[in-house]
């Protein structure tokens, strides 16, 4: 399993890959979520009638 | 363009738009880290640490192109009181401070195994730790002023005055005696790295901007709605009951 040894600088490459992975993606979903919330609390005000 | 300062006008076309862009920086992310990890060759000093590049240097120039577009769009705002303007620059600092934060962090992890040190003072980190200040800064701001109009009008000062940064982090590897390498790629005299090296690198460096592509325009459909419910609310409040 020499390629994630990555030469002996595993403990440096996969850190700097896993955290940008898991910041872009953090970045995307809460990004995602909030225009959802949104997108339902703007339909909400535009039909009060719907609120139960 | 005019059309499409049109809020509404711009909400159909960033609806359609956003899941191409977003689909883009996927395949794009995928294909550029295949590479990066399995074809790019491992570098003749740094070794396989050098893999490191393609994650590092992508988010250190999105870190200062985005702040480049909330420059842009701050203009914008100030001078022809475009009224995405501020929308733009709101919506594209968080994703700023995640590319700086990156920048920063992978930064780091470079400089432990070739440098010897996780952090030095010398200009380019140090220039690129207060752009990170600069974000938050800004993103606080907005926060902090409660009349819309006031904070757009804040945000907008701090954003051009933070723009000097800019220039400063991109030659301060010249100006400076920094243990930061230099400009690799953006030479005058054309890229000095092989093309082994340097096609993965672009690939994630389109990947990322195509990222940010989308993702501004989920966040700015974000807050031209956002905008929208305030309206809304300030209406309702008004309204006899």
């Amino acid at each position: 399993m020499t390629f994630f040894a990555m030469g002996g600088y595993a403990i440096y490459v996969w850190p700097a890959y896993g955290i940008s992975a898991i910041a872009l993606i953090g970045l995307g979903v809460t990004s995602w979520r909030a225009l959802r919330r949104n997108e339902r609390l703007v339909e909400l005000a535009d039909n009060p009638d719907r609120r139960s | 363009m005019l059309h499409y300062a049109n809020p509404q006008h711009f909400l159909s076309l960033a609806r359609r738009l956003t899941p191409w862009l977003l689909g883009a920086a996927l395949l794009l992310l995928a294909v550029g880290v295949y590479l990066a990890l399995f074809v790019a060759p491992p570098d003749y000093q740094q070794g396989e640490a050098s893999r490191i590049m393609y994650v590092h240097v992508p988010a250190a120039w999105m870190s200062m192109f985005v702040y480049g577009c909330m420059a842009a769009a701050s203009v914008a705002a100030f001078v022809f009181k475009h009224p995405l303007g501020d929308v733009a620059a709101k919506a594209a600092a968080p994703a700023g401070a995640v590319f700086t934060a990156l920048a920063l962090v992978t930064g780091m992890l470079w400089g432990k195994p070739m440098w010897g040190a996780w952090w030095v003072w010398d200009a380019r980190l140090t220039s690129v730790l207060i752009l990170f200040f600069l974000y938050i800064a800004y993103i606080a701001l907005w926060d902090a002023i409660e009349e819309p109009a006031r904070a757009a009008r804040m945000a907008r000062i701090l954003c051009l005055v933070g723009a000097v940064n800019i220039p400063i982090i991109h030659f301060s590897v010249d100006w400076w005696n920094t243990l930061h390498q230099g400009s690799t790629v953006f030479r005058m005299d054309g890229p000095k790295m092989p093309v082994s090296m340097l096609t993965p690198l672009l690939i994630m460096a389109i990947a990322y901007t195509v990222l940010f592509a989308g993702l501004l325009l989920v966040r700015m459909r974000t807050e031209i709605l956002a905008r929208r419910l305030r309206t809304l609310r300030l209406n309702l409040e008004g309204a006899p009951a």
